[in-house]
């Protein structure tokens, strides 16, 4: 039901945009839309698991930069696209795993474990790059970031098939079921015989390894590697998640509402570009737009409870 | 339960005996000195860090509002105003800042850290739009000049950080206010049911994050001489990072004021010890999280409370306890 006021927020964004700019509704913006949008949606949606699990993971947009900087060395040194994609993809799933075993073995704090793994991640690529920056890749890996198959960029495939197999996975699956138990109580869980650590070391891995796909996607798209190319990342994730309407208690929220909370996020993020706005102004906007869907969905839920 | 021995004091232990032992000049009156400096600022957000953590909150937003006063100031001074005028903007940039998180927090039900996630981007968006993210220069020499200055062989940014600590001390465990502190987090029931308005000193904890930032921005543009707009994004993580390992936990009004000292001197000591070393930089900021994650690590092994569930990260983001 709250999707159904995201997509009406969705649709009124356009509706402004297109009185406003007349490139808005053209074929060409909505594609770089969407391409923008699958990008941010390829961080939020491991995130999104990680969050409904009542966890957290600050270390996403570290563990992008860090992924794209081993696939990039990867390619040069192998000349091979699979390797770098392996390379990304273990990379950003073995920082999953490792984040996932300081929250269930070590038991610290969700924010605690995940934020000093974004100082470590961030120091390691640093030190790694020393100051380098690794560019020009073959033309078969930059077309996942920037090609086009039938008419639509490659990435939107990816932001498609992660929707669908992330969907699946939540909602019709025993796996999927226990990672909301989890989130919404984990005693209850434990109780009633969900392995909560795997769980929780599941989710995770996923997030790790959803950070190594976008690292990928990136990468491709960039095509040039730097030390502090994931930096700007994780906030923007956040965002999309909280706006999405998946609560930070755990428990509530869905992937397709995550979908629609990027698509909000980039479609302001376009529209300040089309209208020409100063970019400095993104920040405030981005952070005016996450107070105002969390206090509307606190308000709405509050509004339902004393009406029950 | 005041005086308990938390992980980080071993740390900070372990590190001046190593620094001392493989750094050359680790061990000298000028680079204690330096670490002091550099430590002042931290010190100066982790200190209302700490009693927000203690209300089982955080604040996201300090780094940025701090870099927003640090360009509100050096504005003003760009502008020839008198530095007492550019001080007073600054702190009321920040005393709005952390009134207003604390409203979306208390009064509208935001949890922590999503509002101040909000006022993060609010701030930083507003310091890049009013500088077009270039540096503000030309500050003039009366704010250099004062934090140049030295009172009694002492710098002037370790005297403000001594002073505001022991000002946070005696309020917290000496005042009737900070007894409510303790209580916001810890039995706010009680303080309500007591006649305590629990929700205008929950309010005032967050205001004394913003106007403690304001108070940075002091600091922060007179060791640059200049303003900048994103000068001092990423500090709340610093801040946040020395009350966690200084032993106050995000668990119900947990909270112990000489480990966030503790925490900011291992912060710095660090930072400063790896210099001396000469890591490289790059690896100096991978220090602070193996830091931070091997404070947390000695305290739960051989804490005197073992058993933390601490899979779900509730009490960090959850409203206040009590709340309406």
């Amino acid at each position: 039901m709250t999707v159904i006021y995201r997509l009406a927020v969705v649709l009124l964004l356009g509706a402004v945009l297109t009185s406003q700019s007349e490139v808005f509704l053209t074929v060409p913006n909505l594609l770089n839309v969407l391409r923008q949008a699958s990008l941010a949606f390829l961080i939020a949606s491991g995130l999104t698991l990680v969050i409904l699990a009542a966890g957290l993971d600050l270390s996403v947009g570290a563990n992008v930069g860090l992924s794209a900087c081993i696939a990039a060395t990867a390619i040069k040194s192998t000349g091979s696209i699979a390797a770098g994609i392996t390379a990304g993809l273990a990379c950003g799933s073995a920082i999953g795993i490792a984040n996932g075993l300081m929250v269930t073995l070590l038991r610290l704090p969700p924010f605690i474990a995940t934020y000093g793994m974004l100082w470590i991640l961030h120091g390691i690529s640093y030190w790694y790059m020393a100051g380098e920056t690794i560019y020009g890749f073959p033309q078969g890996f930059r077309a996942i970031g920037s090609g086009y198959w039938v008419g639509i960029p490659v990435p939107v495939y990816l932001m498609a098939a992660t929707l669908l197999a992330g969907g699946v996975f939540t909602r019709y699956t025993t796996y999927g079921h226990e990672i909301y138990t989890v989130g919404a109580n984990a005693e209850a869980a434990r109780l009633s015989g969900i392995p909560v650590r795997l769980r929780l070391n599941l989710v995770y891995t996923l997030s790790g390894a959803m950070a190594g796909l976008a690292a990928i996607v990136y990468l491709a798209r960039l095509n040039s590697a730097e030390a502090d190319i994931g930096e700007p990342l994780m906030l923007p994730a956040i965002a999309a998640v909280l706006v999405g309407g998946t609560s930070l208690f755990g428990g509530v929220g869905t992937l397709t509402g995550t979908l629609v909370g990027t698509i909000i996020l980039t479609l302001v993020l376009n529209g300040m570009n089309l209208l020409a706005v100063n970019a400095n102004w993104q920040p405030l906007v981005t952070g005016v737009i996450v107070l105002l869907a969390v206090w509307i969905d606190i308000v709405t839920r509050q509004r339902a409870e004393t009406r029950s | 339960m005041m005086w308990r021995v938390p992980g980080v004091t071993y740390l900070l232990a372990a590190l001046v005996v190593v620094f001392s032992i493989f750094g050359s000049g680790f061990a000298s009156l000028p680079n204690l000195f330096t670490i002091g400096v550099q430590s002042s600022i931290l010190l100066l957000l982790a200190l209302p860090m700490t009693l927000i953590v203690m209300t089982e909150g955080l604040d996201l937003s300090m780094g940025a509002v701090l870099s927003l006063a640090g360009v509100v100031m050096a504005m003003a001074l760009v502008d020839g105003r008198t530095l007492p005028l550019a001080f007073a903007a600054a702190v009321t940039v920040g005393l709005a800042f952390g009134a207003f998180n604390g409203l979306l927090i208390v009064a509208l039900g935001i949890p922590p850290f999503v509002a101040t996630l909000g006022t993060l981007g609010i701030a930083q968006g507003a310091a890049l739009a009013a500088t077009d993210g270039q540096s503000v220069v030309g500050i003039g020499d009366v704010l250099p000049a004062l934090y140049a200055s030295t009172w009694l062989g002492v710098p002037f940014s370790i005297l403000v950080a001594a002073i505001a600590y022991v000002v946070f001390h005696l309020a917290l465990y000496r005042t009737r206010l900070g007894s409510y502190v303790f209580a916001i987090g810890g039995n706010r029931e009680a303080l309500v049911l007591a006649g305590v308005r629990a929700n205008f000193y929950h309010v005032a904890v967050y205001a004394v994050g913003g106007l403690m930032a304001g108070l940075a921005a002091l600091l922060l543009t007179g060791r640059m001489n200049a303003g900048h707009p994103i000068a001092a994004i990423g500090m709340e993580f610093d801040a946040i990072a020395a009350v966690i390992i200084g032993g106050t936990s995000f668990e119900r009004g947990n909270g112990w004021l000489p480990g966030t000292l503790l925490g900011v001197l291992a912060v710095g000591v660090l930072n400063n010890g790896l210099n001396v070393m000469a890591v490289s930089s790059s690896l100096q900021v991978a220090g602070v999280g193996l830091l931070v994650i091997a404070a947390l690590l000695i305290d739960s092994f051989a804490g005197p409370n073992k058993a933390r569930p601490t899979y779900a990260r509730r009490t960090l983001s959850g409203p206040p306890s009590g709340s309406p």
